[in-house]
């Protein structure tokens, strides 16, 4: 299936290539290149590209474009998947997947991507299973490898892969045993000029992060299941149960892992925690604008805002920004027209505010779409759902591990036809 | 100073692997200060090359990191192959990956690598048989085909499943490298099919998928076992197996879409066929049942959908959509919204997939409408999917939602979108009829838009909108007319010169105006502008040529001498047609009628309206067009064919077969060999398990049982199958199974008991192909060391042809050791041997030999099926003696009896490439039966086939080492004609074997 795999960093510099099947040239990525410069921004280039050869997959993540080549029919998102995998077993391992980083470990993200495929078949992408074969660097097996000699592989052999849960090694040993689970939700809603709500959607996962000694096998339960719309979830929970009984049975991967993620239906209500009023005004003469903004909170159910950004995508036209903020910092990037404020912790008494002028470039037109504006906030233990983890079991194995349950809401994405708002939140 | 800094370059292409080594490589840097001239090669290799691990492994980092920056380091091959078998594994892993990635280039030296490999292949630990089995069918060399052929059936039949699944990967490989193994790799494919193993599924059809998809009458038998073990098999395996599952169900079930009930809910549509439509309505509807192992398939997929791989949800989404009932179909909706929620390469692929899908069946995305909405950080050609599904999704009831989200969408800084959002404006209008008014006039306002793009967008589709009802909207073309002057892209200019000219009776004051200007900026407008400016003065001339004539005549004219050769044309073109003279006569006449036809209105419909001829989900699909490899997928059958295909026999409970094969040792210099046998020790014995520890553990229990029967002198080595879900199954007892097979000239007290060189492979073979063995003597004996050149000793031997008891791959060898002095002679044993591939079993040293006695020993050597000669030193306690053996091609066999129907059906899978014959003049005294089967077994140790008739002889067996089948017919014509034929897969020994055939038959 895949053929060959580019590394390709921002400036179109390929910096890593490896073939699993024959060696192909790298003039092949000259079509990739092609298409990239038509673009006008690396996200704008096409996944899917025909050469006369071969065709290309690519994906952009981290600043950095990992390419595929393939030779013949092969399902695209089957491709795309294994190289999203590939990024999130780099960041695994390296805590980021960034050119520097992958050149630091060239060798390990080589004995990585050898173990991966084979043949151009995926044979080993869980994590725990690598994490058997091919130590991650940290910096004290560094030092030891320097002074010792020794090398960052296991000299055992992994048992993982031979078992029939591919994602748990054996033999896993802690002193305390914990299972915590971080219930993160996100509103995605579009909201039009008026503030009128014109759909709410909320998107929901559950982090898990189990230290567990031996093989745990888990169950999870909710208080109201029946709030979840559409699930998908870690190949270890078994859909027979969830079908049946609306309850999460696991045998858990070690260490952290997405369980599920949710969708709440939009048909419930969805409450919008914080709202900004907003104006922003072009002088149809002279180069100049005025810019203010306010933001308050909105059914938060009695939890603060925290962590509240809000970010405006300015037009083309726009030089500078000259404001005055009753809370928080803000700043301006001319080059990418983004106007970056700062607030921090609502404050329901005392509304933040943002105002001032803009100045454009002489004698360009009046901007005549509005600016997109962007709100990242977290709240601390809600879940805007109303989602609740019922009870967790523990099954096979006979210590009493220590359970916890966080709540957390997420990101989400507004839009306003007119005037676009996108906000995250975090509860 | 040259090798520093290209020593500084290798270390920033592995910064830790440099950082690690710092200390180490002072030293070395010293090295490379006094040794100027000293290159990176050299210097890797030196490291390579020292007894240092950690230098080794350095080295490798170092080469690894050059290998993945694209650099070549084929240079450092020899250096790097001689570190193959080091103990340390990650060394050992980093020299795979180096020699993966260069063997193809230095394929002699690769060679170097492979006994490595096929050593490993026997280890008694999976993951390194596995890991042996994933390189050698890497290596891209041709000369091992037969090697990696016979690893692959091996590991095919491996207890673990993990190396099953290699196997299953390495058949891929195989096939890339030599397609014409193809049916040989059926046969390993259609039995790894049969795997009950969750870990294998997946690899195994992928293999099927690359090697032989047309084969589906191999998925039969598995359909419901691939079905059941879908949920637990591996998200990549799931993808892959969906995938072929939706074909095969395509070819085996009757269309769950029922007669009557059209596929398209939108059917009376402009742009479907209703007469078809109307033709099924009139075919007899008959009751429709699903065929359970149909329904079996759509009930196991559905679980699939909650799958958080991307790639697994849009298998099952498309399956349903290819297989599933038109009801059923939308159960997949949710989950393809959900994949909209990862990241923007999924979003891309499945918005393509959405998009063909919501031209049919608008229904099942139009609760979503929503999450279709265009966000402002949506890439470009999201944008466009999006807003290319909600064209699709417009009817009447959700129109004025969708437009006024269009609105929004026109304003976008994106101008290629905004451009992308006028089309679908277009669109919109054509198709719901209720807003065509509303459309048009918003797209007249439009046209005093700032941006130019947006105007000249506009223009082109008011241009399409205006030409399905041109008579009302004179006024839009005269204010079109009036944009004119403003409008600079070149496509809306042509638009707008077209509109006047082909209304041009409806605009009679301005379209001459019109022209006039036209006339005196033709030389400076675009090509595609100048064509339409022809068009506009030909219709005008043909409608008012009072006013126009002369302007015409200029642009003519001009257009006659412009520099593209297309305007020259249609200028010419456009003369001969519109201006009568004596040459044009006749179409001159239809001048009228040509340019001024009424013209059908463009249709404006979706890009994605026929990529539904491609299974959705496909890089085809994707891309438009047939990628390489793409399988069609077929039409539903008229009538199913039969599903008793499918159906499956109990499976018997007990699948291995447990063989002991009696052997009997000739008679002349019995004695002496069976004392060497009977005293080898355990541990070389135990050599001969390749399974596992439990099997070998087993033996040993054999042994000590046998042990303590001395008097019978015999041993048992057991092997037995293990069944394919890898549990291990003891074997039954022994007096149950045993036959005794007792055949041959000589029987002789001792016996020994040993395995068939196949037993592995058991399982895959019908009984009767058990390889018996029929001594065959008296033998040959061969010189091997003359007395005179031995210092005394002198050394004959003979092939007994017995199975080598202690390694059924090697051909066992009697040495009778003379001594011809009169000196007693020591401690005379084996010395060195080469190549040193070459494996061999060294016989007991002798002790001391009196002068003038004489001893016979035994030794095995695997000839790895090759008459490549085996050499090795004769020593003695004063001298060492060089001596070779080199086997003729029929000692390299066994004999195996098969009954004459199993010949022939065996026959019959080797022919083609493996099957080499040729006609000879037999010698007189051959002619009978009996002379021509002695004949032919002195000269190769093969069994008589007892065939029905008289002039046809069949003789079977199999190569001692790797136990391939091998057949020979000698068929007798009129008078001494015969013709041999040897049918074996093993070419090279097939055309060795028939000269000897010849040689022996023909001559005297």
């Amino acid at each position: 299936m895949i053929h060959s795999l580019f590394l390709i960093n921002h400036s179109g510099d390929i910096f890593l290539e490896k073939h699993w099947k024959s060696v192909i040239g790298r003039s092949v990525c000259d079509y990739f290149f092609e298409a990239k410069e038509k673009a006008a921004e690396p996200e704008d280039v096409p996944p899917v590209l025909q050469t006369p050869h071969h065709y290309l997959i690519s994906i952009y993540r981290d600043r950095l474009f990992f390419l595929s080549v393939i030779q013949t029919e092969a399902p695209p998102l089957f491709v795309i998947e294994f190289l999203h995998r590939v990024v999130e077993t780099f960041q695994d391992y390296f805590g980021e997947c960034s050119e520097t980083v992958i050149k630091d470990n060239v060798v390990t993200v080589y004995e990585l991507l050898e173990e991966m495929l084979d043949n151009g078949f995926p044979l080993a992408t869980e994590s725990n299973i690598l994490k058997e074969m091919i130590r991650p660097p940290t910096i004290l097996r560094t030092m030891v490898n320097t002074l010792t000699g020794t090398s960052n592989f296991e000299e055992r052999l992994p048992s993982g892969q031979l078992s029939t849960i591919p994602w748990r090694r054996s033999g896993v040993k802690y002193t305390n045993n914990e299972a915590y689970f971080d219930v993160i939700e996100e509103i995605d809603a579009i909201v039009d000029k008026s503030g009128t709500t014109v759909c709410a959607e909320i998107q929901g996962v559950i982090e898990a992060c189990v230290k567990l000694t031996g093989m745990p096998d888990l169950t999870l339960s909710f208080m109201n299941p029946r709030l979840l719309d559409d699930v998908s979830f870690h190949p270890c929970v078994r859909f027979k149960r969830w079908e049946a009984e609306r309850v999460l049975s696991f045998i858990p991967p070690d260490g952290n892992f997405t369980l599920m993620s949710y969708h709440v239906n939009a048909q419930n209500l969805v409450a919008i925690p914080v709202y900004v009023k907003q104006n922003i005004s072009f002088f149809e003469s002279g180069s100049g604008g005025r810019l203010d903004l306010t933001a308050g909170p909105k059914q938060t159910m009695g939890k603060t805002v925290e962590g509240l950004v809000i970010t405006v995508h300015m037009p083309k036209a726009v030089l500078s920004a000259s404001l005055t903020a009753t809370q928080g910092s803000y700043t301006y990037d001319p080059a990418t027209k983004v106007l970056v404020w700062d607030i921090g912790r609502l404050n329901p008494q005392k509304l933040p505010n943002l105002r001032g002028s803009l100045s454009l470039q002489a004698g360009a037109p009046k901007p005549e779409d509005n600016p997109s504006i962007n709100i990242a906030l977290k709240i601390q233990q809600l879940a805007i759902s109303g989602l609740k983890v019922n009870r967790l079991d523990m099954y096979g194995e006979k210590y009493k591990p220590f359970k916890g349950v966080k709540y957390v809401t997420k990101a989400g994405k507004f839009q306003r036809p007119a005037c676009v708002a996108i906000s995250h939140f975090s509860t | 100073g040259v090798s520093g800094s290209l020593q500084h370059e290798l270390c920033s292409a592995d910064g830790s692997a440099a950082r690690q080594g710092d200390e180490r490589e002072e030293g070395l840097r010293e090295t490379a200060m006094y040794g100027c001239g000293f290159s990176a090669n050299d210097e890797l290799k030196e490291m390579l090359e020292s007894n240092k691990e950690s230098l080794k492994l350095e080295a490798m980092k170092r080469i690894i990191g050059l290998i993945a920056k694209g650099k070549n380091a084929s240079e450092l091959f020899p250096a790097v192959v001689k570190n193959v078998a080091n103990k340390n594994i990650e060394l050992k892993k980093l020299v795979y990956v180096y020699l993966v990635r260069y063997a193809e280039e230095q394929q002699d030296l690769a060679l170097l690598s492979i006994s490595t490999f096929q050593r490993a292949l026997k280890d008694p630990n999976q993951l390194i048989r596995a890991s042996a089995l994933r390189v050698l069918s890497s290596i891209r060399v041709p000369i091992i085909v037969p090697i990696m052929m016979l690893a692959i059936k091996e590991s095919a039949s491996d207890m673990s499943p993990y190396v099953r699944k290699t196997s299953a990967h390495a058949i891929q490989k195989l096939y890339s490298l030599d397609p014409e193994q193809r049916e040989h790799l059926i046969e390993v494919i259609e039995k790894l099919l049969k795997d009950k193993s969750t870990l294998v599924a997946g690899s195994v059809v992928m293999a099927f998928e690359e090697v032989c998809p047309d084969r589906i009458d191999l998925i039969h038998k598995n359909y419901r076992k691939l079905c059941n073990l879908l949920v637990d098999v591996e998200e990549w395996g799931q993808v892959v197996i969906i995938s072929m599952l939706t074909r095969y169900a395509r070819t085996q079930f009757t269309s769950p879409w029922q007669e009557g009930v059209s596929f398209d809910e939108n059917n009376e549509k402009a742009f479907y066929d209703s007469d078809s439509e109307e033709k099924r309505d009139e075919t007899e509807t008959k009751p429709y049942m699903m065929d359970p192992d149909h329904r079996l398939l759509l009930r196991n997929t559905k679980p699939l959908l909650q799958s958080r791989n991307t790639a697994v949800v849009m298998a099952v989404a498309q399956l349903y959509w290819h297989l599933a009932p038109t009801h059923e179909v939308s159960a997949v909706t949710k989950s393809l919204v959900r994949l909209l929620r990862s990241h923007r390469e999924v979003q891309y692929v499945v918005l393509q997939n959405i998009a063909t899908m919501s031209i049919q069946r608008k229904g099942m995305f139009e609760p979503y409408m929503k999450s279709f909405y265009v966000r402002s950080t949506d890439p470009t050609h999201i944008k466009t999917l999006k807003l290319e599904i909600l064209t699709n999704l417009a009817n009447e009831a959700n129109i004025s939602t969708i437009l006024r989200e269009f609105q929004t969408y026109v304003k976008s800084q994106d101008k290629a979108f905004a451009a992308a959002t006028i089309q679908a404006i277009g669109r919109c209008a054509t198709n719901i009829s209720e807003v065509t008014d509303t459309c048009l006039n918003g797209l007249v306002l439009l046209l005093s838009n700032r941006d130019e793009t947006v105007v000249a967008e506009s223009v082109v589709v008011i241009k399409k909108l205006l030409q399905t009802q041109p008579t009302q909207h004179s006024e839009i073309i005269k204010h079109m007319a009036k944009l004119f002057d403003k409008i600079t892209v070149a496509m809306a200019r042509a638009s707008i010169l077209w509109l006047i000219g082909e209304y041009c009776e409806r605009v009679p004051k301005i379209a001459p105006d019109v022209l006039r200007k036209m006339a005196k900026s033709f030389t400076s407008e675009e090509d595609i502008v100048k064509l339409q400016i022809v068009n506009l003065a030909a219709k005008l001339y043909l409608t008012n040529s009072k006013q126009t004539k002369l302007l015409t005549q200029y642009i003519l004219n001009l257009g006659k001498y412009d520099q593209n050769y297309d305007i020259r044309d249609r200028t010419r073109f456009i003369r001969q047609l519109i201006v009568p003279n004596e040459k044009s006569g006749a179409l001159s006449k239809y001048a009228r009628r040509i340019l001024l036809a009424p013209k059908p209105a463009p249709l404006l419909q979706s890009a994605f309206k026929d990529r539904d001829r491609y299974q959705l989900g496909t890089l085809s699909h994707s891309l438009n067009l047939k990628a390489s490899g793409y399988q069609e997928l077929s039409d539903w059958p008229a009538v199913a064919p039969d599903q008793s295909v499918r159906n499956v026999e109990v499976i018997e409970p007990c699948q291995f077969v447990y063989t002991l094969n009696l052997c009997v040792v000739s008679g002349s210099g019995s004695e002496e060999s069976d004392e060497e046998t009977s005293d080898e020790s355990p541990k070389s014995s135990s050599q001969s398990g390749e399974g596992s520890s439990e099997s070998e553990t087993d033996q040993k229990k054999e042994k000590n049982k046998k042990n303590t029967d001395s008097k019978a002198k015999s041993k048992a080595v057991n092997r037995y199958a293990v069944d394919h879900l890898g549990v291990l199954r003891p074997p039954p007892p022994p007096t149950h199974t045993r036959c005794w097979m007792l055949s041959g000239l000589a029987v002789s007290e001792p016996l020994a008991l040993t395995p068939g060189p196949e037993a592995g492979f058991m399982t895959s073979h019908p009984s009767s192909l058990q390889v018996t063995v029929q001594p065959f003597g008296p033998v040959k004996s061969h010189e091997l060391l003359h007395h005179m050149s031995g210092k005394g000793l002198s050394a004959r031997y003979h092939f007994p042809r017995q199975p080598f008891l202690y390694q059924p791959s090697m051909v066992q060898l009697q040495i009778t050791l003379t001594n011809a002095s009169d000196q007693p002679l020591e401690g005379i044993h084996l010395g060195e041997h080469s190549p040193a591939s070459l494996t061999l079993h060294r016989f007991s040293p002798v002790e001391r030999l009196e002068p003038q006695a004489s001893v016979t020993v035994s030794m095995g050597i695997d000839f790895n099926d090759s008459t490549q000669a085996a050499n090795f030193q004769l020593c003695t306690k004063e001298a060492e003696f060089s001596v070779s053996i080199q086997p003729a091609v029929g000692e390299l066999l066994l004999p195996a009896s098969l009954t004459q129907a199993d010949f022939e059906k065996e026959q019959g899978k080797l022919l083609g490439m493996n099957e080499t014959s040729a006609t000879i003049t037999m010698a007189e005294g051959h002619c009978s039966s009996a002379v021509l089967n002695k004949q032919v077994r002195s000269m190769a140790n093969l069994g008589e086939v007892i065939t029905g008739h008289n002039n046809t002889h069949r003789f079977a067996g199999r190569t001692v080492s790797s136990g391939a089948l091998v057949l020979v017919t000698v068929e007798k014509r009129e008078a001494a004609d015969a013709t041999i034929t040897v049918n074996t897969d093993k070419s090279v020994m097939a055309s060795m074997l028939l000269r000897d055939l010849k040689q022996a038959l023909a001559s005297a």
